[in-house]
C-alpha cells in the first residue's frame, strides 16, 4: 500500500507543476501538430505510390505522430531529476526511507497522464483533418494504451539517464539523437513494404515500431489481435526493464556521492 | 576500543575513510556523540564535514570504517537509520515550485505518515516555524530564512531521534542566522534531541555546541567542550598597539616581563600570551614605560576557537578555507 501511496504522492508533485502552468501541455503539442500538418501535406502523395495499402495519409500518419509525441514528451522526464540533484532535493529524498521505485514511478505516472491527454488532443486534431478511425473509441483506446506504454518506458530511461549523467546536455543530446532515427527506422511515416528491407529488419527490434504497428492496427485498420497483443506484451516488458534500470540508478548515484 | 562504552551514544563512527579519486576526503575519522547533546563539527570547506554527514545519513558509503546512528548500523540497516533521523542538507532541499505545505506533506508521506496525523503534524510545524501565513505560497517566493526554516521543518516531520544540520546558517543574513540559532537551541533544550551540526563559523560552534570536534583533512584533530578546547591554550592574548615605530625596543622590554611568553611583533602590533592577562597588563605597561615605549592601546583577549584551530591545524582558519576550497568534491 505504501509504495502505491508514495508513487501517487510523487506524481502529484509533478502534476501540480503542470496544473499551475497548463500552457506547457499546449506548448508541448506544437511539435506534433506541426508534424501532422507538415508531414501530412508533404507526403500526401505517397498514398498514390503503387503498393501503398490503405486510405488517406492522415489515417496512416496519425498513429505515427502519436507515438513520436510519446517518445519526445517522455524523453524530457529526466530533466526534473537533474534539477532535483542540483537543487539538493534528490539528496533529501534519498536520505528518507521512501521506496526508491516510487521516485521513478511517480514521475512515470505523471509522464503517462500527460501523454494520454496529449494523445487525445492529437486524435481530435486528426479527426478535424478528416482522419477516419476504423474501430471507433475502442481502437483509439488501444492507441492511447500503446502510446502510454512506450512513454512509460522512455520516461524511465530518461530518468535513469538523468540520474546517472546529471547533465542536461546529455539528456537533450540523447532525446534529439534518438527521436528521429527511431521514427525513421519504423513504419511511423512510411509503409514498411515500400522501405528498404534492412529498415524492416531493424524495425523489428525498435520499440517505436512496436507501438506504431499495434496502434495503427487497432485504431485505423482491421484489428490484428495477435499483432496488437504481442506488441503490447513487448512494450510491457520494456516498461518493467526500464523501470528497474531507473530505480537502480539511484543506488549508482548514491555510490558516487 | 570498547564497544560497550558507546552504548549511550546516538552517533558513533570509527575509522571512516572516503576517497574521491586521489583525494582522501575522510582519513580515519572517529566521532562519538552522546544522546541528547548538540555536537558541532567544525572545519573549513572541504575538511570532510559534509562527507561525514553524507555517510552518517546513509546517502553515501565509506570506503572503510563503520558507523552507528540511533543504534543502527548505517551500512547494514540503512532504512532503520533513515527512519530514525532527520536531515537538513547544505543546499535547500525543498521543491521550489511547490508550496510549503505541499513540501511538508510529501516529506511526511516518505516516512509513511498519512491522513489526519500527517495533517496535524504539518499544521503544527508550519505554525511552529512561523510559516503558517506562507503555507500555501510557492517556496520560490520565500526569503532565504523562510526556506531554511522550511528545510528544518521538513527534517523534523518524522520526529527524529537524531537531527543532522549541515551548515544550517551558511548564506543567511545576520537576522535569519540569529533566528536559526534560537531555533536550534530550543530544539536541543525542549526536545532533548541529539543534533549533529556542521559549521565553518567558529562563533556558531561556540554558541550552539556542547561538544565539538575540529575536522581537518578528513580527521578529527581536537575535540571537547568549546571551553575546554579554549582552556587548552591556557591564558589570554595581550595585544599592544604601539604609538610609534619602536617595535624592537618594545619586544625587548616585554621579553623581560616574567608574566608573559610567546612575544610576537607584527608591524606596530605586539602580541604576547599570559597565564592571567588581567594580572600581566600592569607589568607589561610598566616595562614599556621603563623603556620609553608609548602604547596607543592595550587589549586583552580570551582565546577564541580560531586560536584553537590555529594550534591544532597549524594554520589559521581562513587559510584552511582557502587551501581546501579547490579539492572539495
Amino acid at each position: 500500500m505504501t509504495p502505491v501511496r508514495q508513487t501517487w504522492q510523487v506524481s502529484l508533485r509533478y502534476l501540480r507543476v503542470i496544473a499551475r502552468q497548463p500552457a506547457f501541455l499546449g506548448i508541448a503539442l506544437v511539435q506534433p501538430i506541426i508534424w501532422l500538418l507538415l508531414f501530412g501535406a508533404l507526403f500526401k502523395a505517397v498514398t498514390q505510390i503503387p503498393g501503398f495499402a490503405g486510405g488517406s495519409y492522415v489515417d496512416y500518419l496519425t498513429p505515427g505522430v502519436v507515438v513520436m509525441l510519446a517518445v519526445s514528451s517522455a524523453g524530457w522526464t529526466g530533466m526534473a531529476f537533474i534539477e532535483d540533484i542540483n537543487g539538493g532535493v534528490m539528496d533529501r529524498m534519498l536520505a528518507s526511507p521512501v521506496w526508491r521505485g516510487a521516485l521513478n514511478l511517480g514521475s512515470v505516472v505523471q509522464a503517462v497522464i500527460q501523454i494520454v491527454i496529449q494523445t487525445l488532443l492529437i486524435v481530435l486534431l486528426a479527426l478535424a483533418l478528416g482522419a477516419h478511425f476504423a474501430n471507433g473509441a475502442g481502437g483509439v483506446l488501444i492507441l492511447v494504451l500503446v502510446a502510454a506504454l512506450l512513454g512509460a518506458a522512455f520516461a524511465s530511461l530518461s530518468n535513469g539517464l538523468g540520474v546517472l549523467t546529471r547533465q542536461r546536455e546529455t539528456l537533450i543530446g540523447a532525446v534529439t539523437l534518438v527521436l528521429l532515427p527511431l521514427t525513421f527506422l519504423s513504419s511511423a511515416l512510411m509503409q514498411q513494404s515500400l522501405a528498404p528491407s534492412w529498415i524492416g529488419t531493424v524495425a523489428r527490434f525498435n520499440p517505436v515500431n512496436w507501438a506504431v504497428e499495434a496502434g495503427r492496427s487497432a485504431a485505423m485498420e482491421k484489428i490484428d489481435w495477435g499483432l496488437v497483443a504481442s506488441r503490447i506484451g513487448l512494450l510491457g516488458a520494456l516498461v518493467v526493464l526500464s523501470a528497474a534500470f531507473a530505480t537502480r540508478a539511484f543506488g549508482t548515484y548514491q555510490r558516487s556521492l | 576500543m570498547n564497544r560497550t562504552a558507546f552504548d549511550n551514544d546516538a552517533i558513533e563512527a570509527h575509522g571512516l575513510v572516503k576517497r574521491y579519486g586521489s583525494v582522501r576526503a575522510l582519513d580515519g575519522l572517529e566521532i562519538a556523540v552522546a544522546a541528547g547533546t548538540v555536537f558541532g563539527l567544525l572545519g573549513p570547506n572541504g575538511a570532510g564535514k559534509s562527507t561525514t554527514v553524507k555517510i552518517l545519513t546513509t546517502l553515501s558509503r565509506p570506503d572503510a570504517g563503520n558507523a552507528r546512528v540511533a543504534g543502527h548500523d548505517v551500512l547494514l540497516e540503512p532504512v532503520r537509520v533513515r527512519r530514525a533521523i532527520g536531515v537538513v542538507g547544505q543546499k535547500h532541499g525543498s521543491d521550489r515550485e511547490a508550496t510549503g505545505r505541499e513540501n511538508l506533506v510529501l516529506q511526511g508521506e516518505f516516512y509513511g505518515l498519512t491522513g489526519a496525523e500527517l495533517r496535524r503534524r504539518t499544521g503544527e510545524s508550519l505554525e511552529r516555524f512561523g510559516l503558517a501565513d506562507a503555507a500555501d505560497r510557492q517556496v520560490k517566493t520565500y526569503s532565504g530564512g523562510m526556506q531554511r526554516r522550511l528545510d528544518v521543518a521538513m527534517g523534523l516531520i518524522n520526529q527524529p531521534l537524531v537531527l543532522f544540520l549541515d551548515e544550517p546558517t551558511t548564506g543567511l543574513d545576520p537576522e535569519a542566522r540569529a533566528q536559526m540559532w534560537l531555533l536550534i537551541e530550543r530544539l536541543a533544550r525542549e526536545e532533548g534531541m541529539t543534533i549533529l551540526l556542521t559549521t565553518h563559523y567558529l562563533e556558531e560552534a561556540d554558541a550552539l555546541a556542547a561538544q565539538l570536534a575540529i575536522v581537518d583533512r578528513g580527521r578529527i584533530v581536537a575535540h571537547g567542550t568549546p571551553d575546554a578546547l579554549k582552556k587548552e591554550l591556557r591564558g589570554d592574548t595581550i595585544q599592544v598597539e604601539l604609538a610609534n615605530g619602536e617595535g624592537v625596543a618594545a619586544r625587548a622590554a616585554l621579553a623581560r616581563v616574567p608574566e608573559v611568553r610567546e612575544v610576537m611583533l607584527e608591524g606596530r602590533t605586539l602580541r604576547a600570551r599570559a597565564q592571567d592577562g588581567g594580572a600581566a597588563v600592569p607589568a607589561v605597561l610598566a616595562a614599556l614605560e621603563a623603556h620609553g615605549v608609548r602604547a596607543a592601546s592595550v587589549t586583552l583577549a580570551r582565546p577564541s576557537l580560531d586560536d584553537v584551530y590555529l594550534r591544532h591545524a597549524g594554520r589559521t582558519f581562513r587559510q584552511g578555507d582557502d587551501d581546501r576550497q579547490e579539492v572539495a568534491p
